[in-house]
Formats: structure tokens, C-alpha cells, sequence
């Protein structure tokens, strides 16, 4: 390749980097290094006027290596690689180098030595640049079906969805029903809807469609793979079974917080909303003062979230209790009502206009249930009362699926810090994990009522059904290459590959490391712990690493 | 020369693309403030941290060096963070060897979702490279001189013999080898030691004899070790092809390192 050519565009994000580095600076500073023959600076380098600038200054400047000072490659390293590629040039030549993430935005108060520590990240990026290597992308295809974990509201909807679009689509659920939550439920909030009709009708659609397989009693075993190709081992009672799949989607629900040892809770008279709904729904419902109490195990310091849906919920019971029995009391025991929406707040004010009595108490002084009364201290009247009740209600949290942890693991996706699953980006790729073609929707990603989560199940089915209509995905050239020179044959990169993407094989010069492209997942692991170090990794070559190995006193001196 | 007042230690950080880096991200949507000190390298795995590129930075001047990746377990790519545990282990062992303070290298794991403990972990890392100061202040050495061990390090770090163990820690302690033997953590440990300062004492040797031939009692001078050490070394050396005796001065045979070795 002909001699480094370097375009270097330096972002303000909006006040978002300009506010707190000088942006203009970074542009010129950029201008001073080696190979740099263009750069400037841009209020939004990913719009439209941005990335136009990109490609005129490619087919301008003639430039064969771009580098954006921007936010993060997690997020945008694909639209500039694809901006590069429109304007003809090779997208692996291109370099991001993150000063918002992680240099505006956490070195607020200190603009000075921010810039010059992002002064240094450019000249990092750019010495890598100028060692990038031009890679091709090789077309796998797709294989044309869906593998949808979890038989909820939120799974069938997906099923359904994908399987509409003409997809095969195979329906995992651990039960030996599908319905998930919802069977457990009554009366659905807003519109009092019975839970069971909702997920029979949607169930029978499910049964119904021919290409829709459902495996109830069943749980994902295993899975390898990558985006297009994944197989899924699937444990049905005794049988297992290997799909193949092109997608998956996580929507495995979430579970209701048991709340054993607080406010007495006992199953009988102090029970959850869950417990509520079951008696309301049986009938069994006998109770003529009842206390509920929200944010239970909820908004403290072990689980510092709210929940969502439990005001709701609470504030539903409460109005379906009055209409069992009208004479009923009911009290309802709150931090915040968090009832957010053009029709919730309504909602509120209709169940306030029933007689429910709201009391506000504090989590420094929370209520307490003792010997058929529960005591509080409302914060309105700053009084303490004691309330005699027939029947405590306790709204504990949505809390992540116990067996998430072991689901995330098997198909290497992230959880947070409460257990739940982790999106790619809480606004860019809500659905989506970082890991292409496993997607995630409902209360497995957090709290959702049922509505925001056939909404979120729409959502992933469809980005899902992107990569099964396209019909190929292209696959990142990063994997291992070996110099056959330096290979002694030892195998320890074949010990070390968790994919076995590398073996050793027999060939003229003798015991050879061979590397099977399609299985290569790029980690590096082997070359970073090759003996004879014979091993090279693609695009994170040592070169282009070591490039990046340079001292702040460089930059400042 | 102008004069600090206090001073700021310079560190870089290799960051797994899938936990770690995105845990970075997340510090930053968060606006967790941590001090500017560490500058973020993105690699795929934190696997992907070749022992003998840790020893580069230090050799670039490098204050402290953090390598990060995700939680065991959560390995993106399954095992990755296993190796990375056992390479940087052995790493501060060379480290060490070499005159500088473990401390400086830190291996930990930071999961997608813990921004405020990637922040965390920046803070009390720059407090603590802070604490042990400019690179070297932790040993008498001239700086000319630490240069050398460490290079010596680097190149240990880059020969078969100790990457080999590295790699084979776990089959070796976990498994039992073709005659059914099991190596228990503490011997291998040993074993590991052993085989550290014995690569890294060779390299010195080796260094010690690019440019000029210089005889076993002259290469103890330089290398801090005892005649005999440096003898038993240069044997060894000399059967792996890396030293060539170049003349003869009284009865004392003049080594040089073989070229391209």
C-alpha cells in the first residue's frame, strides 16, 4: 500500500466533548502528527453534514486511513467504517478513538489535562492507523429460523411475529404450558382485562401457526455459533434436541420478589399483589380492611430500582377489591406513586375518587406490622397511626429470572447488576445485545408491564427478522493467522481455543497450527500465549497495539 | 527539565471490547468522574494482552499498566480471562524479578454494567501507582540499568520456555499427565518461579553480550550473579545456540550472543 494518508475528525457532540475538551485544538494538535494530512473539527461528525465531510475529504484529500475522535466504536465504529466504505475505502482503515465516553464525560472539572489526555488518544489512534491493514468481510449465510427462549406474552408475541414474516421460528418454554406470568395473573391494568384470555387466545394463534414448533418442558442446554449459524442444544425432559438456528431471542420474563422475613409476610394474611390477584381471581377474596404496602424490597440498597409496574398493579387490586366488596377498606401505604403516562395518571385519579385512603410514609421510617395492625408514621399529617387489617398486601419488585445468570452465560450476553439482561445500548440498541443476532425483549431486560413488552417483542422480532431477511450477514475478517515459518506444530494454541478454531495438522513443512476461518471468534488468545509467537492477530496485530503504547510526556513535551 | 510539584502518574489500560470497555462506556454515560490519568486501549479479549506488551510500556516509561477484562465466567469468549489471570500472574512475577513493584500491573475484571466500579478501580489504581511514584523509584537502579532489566523481562516473556508453562497451568494442575501424575498449585508455582528467574538471569547474560565478547567473570559484574551461576547459564546458552565463543583471552573463553538469536 501506498504511503499513509491520514484524515483526522475531531467531534464536539453537541457541548458533549466541545463543552469540555478544546475541540478546535485537538483538530490543529491532530494536524501536527505524522502521515496527517487533513483533520477538522465538527459540531456532529455522525450526521449527515458530518459524515458528507468525511467522504469529501476522502476522495479530496485522497485519504487512506480515517480516524474520528468521537463517543465510542461500541455504538458508531459502524456507521463510519460503512461512511469510509461508501466513499471507496477499505472499512478496516478506519480508526476510533473514544474521547466522550471515556475522557469528556469523566474528567468534567479538569479541561486542561482532559485535553491533553485526548490529544494523546488521538495520536494513539492515529499511529495505529497508519498500521491498518485493509480486510475483506466474508458473506455467511443465514439460516432462515428463529430460536425464541420463553413462551410468555412477550415469547409467543415474538414467535408470532417472526413466524407471520415467514419464518421458522421454535417456542422454548421451561413450563409445561406456555403463558408464562400472565397465567398467574387476573384483571390486566388499564382496561381490566382478564390475564387468561389474553394468553389463550394468543397461545391457540401459536398452536395454530405451522411454523411455530413449541417445546414446552424445555431448556436451552447449549449454544455455539455466531450470528446466522447458531446451534442450540434444547433439553425436553430426558430428549435432547440440536436446532439450528439464525437468531435468538431472550424472552425468559422475570419473577415477582418473594418477600420471606419482611412485614410478617406469611402467605395468608400478609401476601404479595401476586397472592392478591390469585385469591381475587379464585374468589376467595374475604377481607373487609385491607393495608397495602408499596417499594417492598424495592428502592432500598440492595435493590435500588423501581419496579414499574407495582403502583399500577397495586392501584388496579385496590379498585377491583372495592368492586368485590364495596365496603371494603383499603389503604394504600406509598414512598412515591410513580403512575407515569397520559393515561395513568388518570388512572390514579379515578381509583383516588373509590375511597382508597393513600398514606406517604419514608424509608427511614417504614411501616410495621405487628399483631393485627400495621403501624406508620405519615409523612402528611406527621402523625403515627395504627391501622387494624384483615389482609396486608405487600407490592414486592419484579427481580431477575434465577436462572438468567446460567442462560447469559450459555450464550455469552451480559447481565446488570440486578440480574436482568444487558442491552447493547439503553437508547441505540435497546434490543439488541452487543452480540449480533441475539436480541432480548419483556421483563428479562427489566420491569415491564405487558404492554411495553408485546411492544419490546415487536421491537426484536423485528430487528431480528433483519439479518433472516437479508438472508447473509457479512462476518468480521478478525481472526488468527499463522506464519507457518515460525510454527514449531507445539499445539498449545490448540489447547488454548475455547472454539476449536485451531488445530494442528500435517502438511509438507511437518506439524503445522492451522486456522479454520469460519470457527475463529478473534480473541487473540492463542497469539498472545504462542511459544514461538507465530501467531498473529488480525487488525490487533502486536504492531498496531505497540503503536499505541506511547507516554503522555511525548504528547505534552 | 521543569519541575512537578506533585506527581501524576501515567498509565495505560487494555480493555476487553465486551465487559470492560463497555463498563468504561458506561462510567462515562454515567458521568463518573475519575482522574485523567489512564488511557484506554481497546482489544477484543483481555487474552489478546501479550505478556511481552506489558513489559513494552514500562520500557516506554510507563508508570502502571491495567488490564481488564470480564468476570470469570462471563468471558465473552469463554476462557479468555483464565488466561489472562495466569499471563498477567507470571508477569508481575517477571516484574518483580526485574526490580519493579508488582503493583504496577493490575489484572481485575469489570463487567458491562459496573461503570461506577470500572471509575472505582481507576481511582484507587492511580492512587496507588501515585503512591509508589515515577517508575523505578521503588529500586536504586539508574534508570540506564532498569531499562536493561526490563528489556531482559520483555525478551524472557517472549521465549518459549516460560509461555509454555503459562499455557500449560492448567492441564498440568488440573489434569494428570500421560503417567497419571497430578502437579500440585504450590509445585507448579515453584516450578514457575524457578523457570522465571532462570529465563530472566539468561537474558541478562544475553543483553550483556550484544555488542562486545566478554568472559563469564566479567558478565557476573554486570549481570549481579556469581561466576558460577553465569557459567551454568552460559552452558545451557551455549546448547540452545544463543552464545558462541568468539576468542580466547588468557584461559578465559569470551562469549557474544549468536546473531539473530
Amino acid at each position: 500500500m501506498n504511503e499513509a494518508k491520514v484524515g483526522v475528525f475531531v467531534c464536539h457532540c453537541g457541548t458533549n466533548i466541545g463543552g469540555f475538551l478544546d475541540v478546535p485544538g485537538l483538530a490543529k494538535y491532530a494536524l501536527s502528527l505524522p502521515h496527517v494530512v487533513f483533520s477538522q473539527d465538527s459540531q456532529y461528525t455522525c450526521s449527515d453534514a458530518g459524515l458528507t465531510e468525511i467522504k469529501n475529504a476522502i476522495a479530496e484529500k485522497k485519504l487512506n486511513r480515517v480516524v474520528v475522535a468521537s463517543c465510542t466504536p461500541r455504538t458508531h465504529e459502524p456507521l463510519f467504517r460503512s461512511t469510509c466504505k461508501d466513499a471507496g475505502l477499505n472499512p478496516y482503515l478506519f480508526q476510533f478513538v473514544n474521547i466522550r465516553d471515556q475522557c469528556s464525560w469523566v474528567h468534567m472539572q479538569e479541561k486542561e489535562r482532559a485535553t491533553e489526555k485526548a490529544k494523546a488518544l488521538i495520536r494513539m489512534g492515529v499511529a495505529r492507523a497508519v498500521l491498518l491493514e485493509p480486510l475483506e468481510e466474508t458473506e455467511v449465510e443465514v439460516n432462515p429460523c428463529a430460536l425464541v427462549i420463553g413462551g410468555g406474552i412477550t415469547g409467543m408475541t415474538c414467535a408470532l411475529s417472526l413466524a407471520n414474516r415467514g419464518f421458522e421460528v421454535k417456542l422454548i418454554e421451561k413450563e409445561d404450558q406456555l403463558g408464562g406470568t400472565l397465567n398467574s395473573l387476573y384483571k390486566l391494568y388499564p382496561t381490566n382485562e382478564e390475564a387468561s384470555r389474553l394468553v389463550q387466545e394468543k397461545a391457540k394463534d401459536v398452536k395454530k401457526n405451522s411454523k411455530v414448533e413449541v417445546l414446552t418442558s424445555s431448556e436451552v442446554k447449549e449454544v455455539e455459533g455466531f450470528v446466522g449459524n447458531y446451534d442450540v442444544t434444547v433439553r425436553q425432559r430426558e430428549r435432547e434436541r440440536l436446532f439450528k438456528t439464525g437468531v435468538i431471542i431472550v424472552a425468559t420474563g422475570a419473577e415477582t420478589l418473594k418477600p420471606v422475613g419482611m412485614y410478617g409476610y406469611d402467605g395468608e394474611k400478609v401476601i404479595t399483589q401476586m397472592e392478591l390477584e390469585q385469591m381475587l381471581k379464585e374468589g376467595g377474596f374475604n377481607a373487609d380492611t385491607v393495608v397495602m404496602i408499596q417499594c417492598v424490597g424495592s428502592r432500598n440498597e440492595k435493590r435500588a430500582y423501581c419496579s414499574k409496574v407495582c403502583c399500577l398493579t397495586a392501584l388496579k387490586n385496590a379498585m377491583l377489591i372495592k368492586e368485590a366488596n364495596p365496603d371494603a377498606q383499603v389503604f394504600m401505604l406509598y414512598r412515591d406513586m410513580v403512575t407515569q403516562g397520559t393515561k395513568y395518571e388518570d388512572y390514579y385519579g379515578k381509583t383516588r375518587e373509590t375511597g382508597i385512603t393513600f398514606i406517604k410514609y419514608s424509608p427511614e421510617r417504614q411501616p410495621v406490622v405487628e399483631n393485627g395492625s400495621v403501624r406508620v408514621y405519615d409523612e402528611f399529617l406527621g402523625e403515627e397511626l395504627s391501622l387494624p387489617y384483615d389482609l396486608v398486601v405487600l407490592s414486592t419488585p419484579m427481580v431477575a429470572h434465577p436462572d438468567s445468570a446460567d442462560l447469559a452465560q450459555k450464550l455469552k450476553v451480559p447481565v446488570d447488576e440486578y440480574g436482568f439482561f444487558l442491552e447493547a445500548h439503553v437508547k441505540l440498541r435497546p434490543v439488541d445485545f452487543a452480540t449480533d443476532g441475539i436480541y432480548v425483549c419483556g421483563c428479562a431486560h427489566w420491569p415491564a408491564n405487558v404492554g411495553e413488552s408485546i411492544s419490546q417483542a415487536y421491537g426484536a422480532s423485528s430487528r431480528a427478522s433483519i439479518p433472516l431477511s437479508v438472508g447473509h450477514v457479512k462476518t468480521e475478517p478478525l481472526i488468527a493467522m499463522v506464519d507457518e515459518d515460525e510454527c514449531v506444530g507445539c499445539g498449545l494454541c490448540e489447547l488454548t481455543c475455547p472454539f476449536k478454531a485451531i488445530r494442528i495438522e500435517e502438511t509438507e513443512k511437518g506439524r503445522k497450527a492451522k486456522v479454520i476461518a469460519a470457527s475463529c471468534k478473534g480473541c487473540g488468545a492463542c497469539g498472545a500465549g504462542c511459544p514461538e509467537k507465530a501467531i498473529t492477530m488480525r487488525h490487533f496485530t502486536d504492531e498496531q497495539l505497540l503503536a499505541q503504547v506511547i507516554p503522555l510526556a511525548e504528547v505534552t513535551s | 527539565m521543569t519541575f512537578k510539584e506533585s506527581f501524576e502518574p501515567d498509565i495505560l489500560g487494555f480493555l476487553c471490547n465486551w465487559c470492560s470497555y463497555a463498563g468504561a462506556d458506561l462510567a462515562g454515560v454515567s458521568r463518573f468522574q475519575y482522574p485523567p490519568n489512564v488511557r484506554i486501549i481497546r482489544v477484543m479479549c483481555s487474552a489478546r494482552v501479550d505478556p511481552t506488551i506489558v513489559l513494552e510500556a514500562f520500557i516506554r516509561g510507563l508508570d502502571g499498566v491495567m488490564v481488564l477484562g470480564c468476570h470469570p465466567g462471563d468471558c465473552h469468549y469463554m476462557t479468555g480471562n483464565y488466561y489472562t489471570e495466569r499471563r498477567i500472574k507470571t508477569t508481575k512475577k517477571v516484574l518483580k524479578n526485574a526490580g519493579l513493584s508488582p503493583e504496577r500491573l493490575l489484572v481485575d475484571w469489570v463487567s458491562a454494567s459496573e461503570g461506577e466500579r470500572f471509575a472505582t478501580l481507576v481511582k484507587e489504581f492511580t492512587e496507588k501507582v501515585r503512591k509508589l511514584g515515577p517508575l523505578g523509584k521503588e529500586t536504586d537502579l539508574e534508570p540506564q540499568k532498569l531499562r536493561t532489566r526490563l528489556v531482559a523481562a520483555r525478551e524472557a516473556l517472549a521465549q518459549e520456555r516460560i509461555r509454555w508453562l503459562v499455557g500449560r497451568e492448567r492441564e498440568l494442575v488440573e489434569d494428570k499427565n500421560v503417567f497419571g501424575e497430578k502437579v500440585s498449585q504450590e509445585e507448579f508455582d515453584q516450578l514457575m518461579l524457578q523457570t522465571v528467574e532462570k529465563e530472566f538471569a539468561k537474558r541478562r547474560i544475553l543483553l550483556s553480550i550484544e555488542e562486545d565478547a566478554l568472559s563469564v567473570r566479567e558478565i557476573a559484574q554486570i549481570v549481579d550473579a556469581s561466576p558460577r551461576e553465569v557459567l551454568r547459564n552460559m552452558v545451557s546458552l551455549e546448547r540452545d545456540g544463543l552464545v558462541s565463543v568468539v576468542g580466547i583471552e588468557g584461559t578465559s573463553p569470551k562469549y557474544r550472543r549468536t546473531e539473530g538469536s
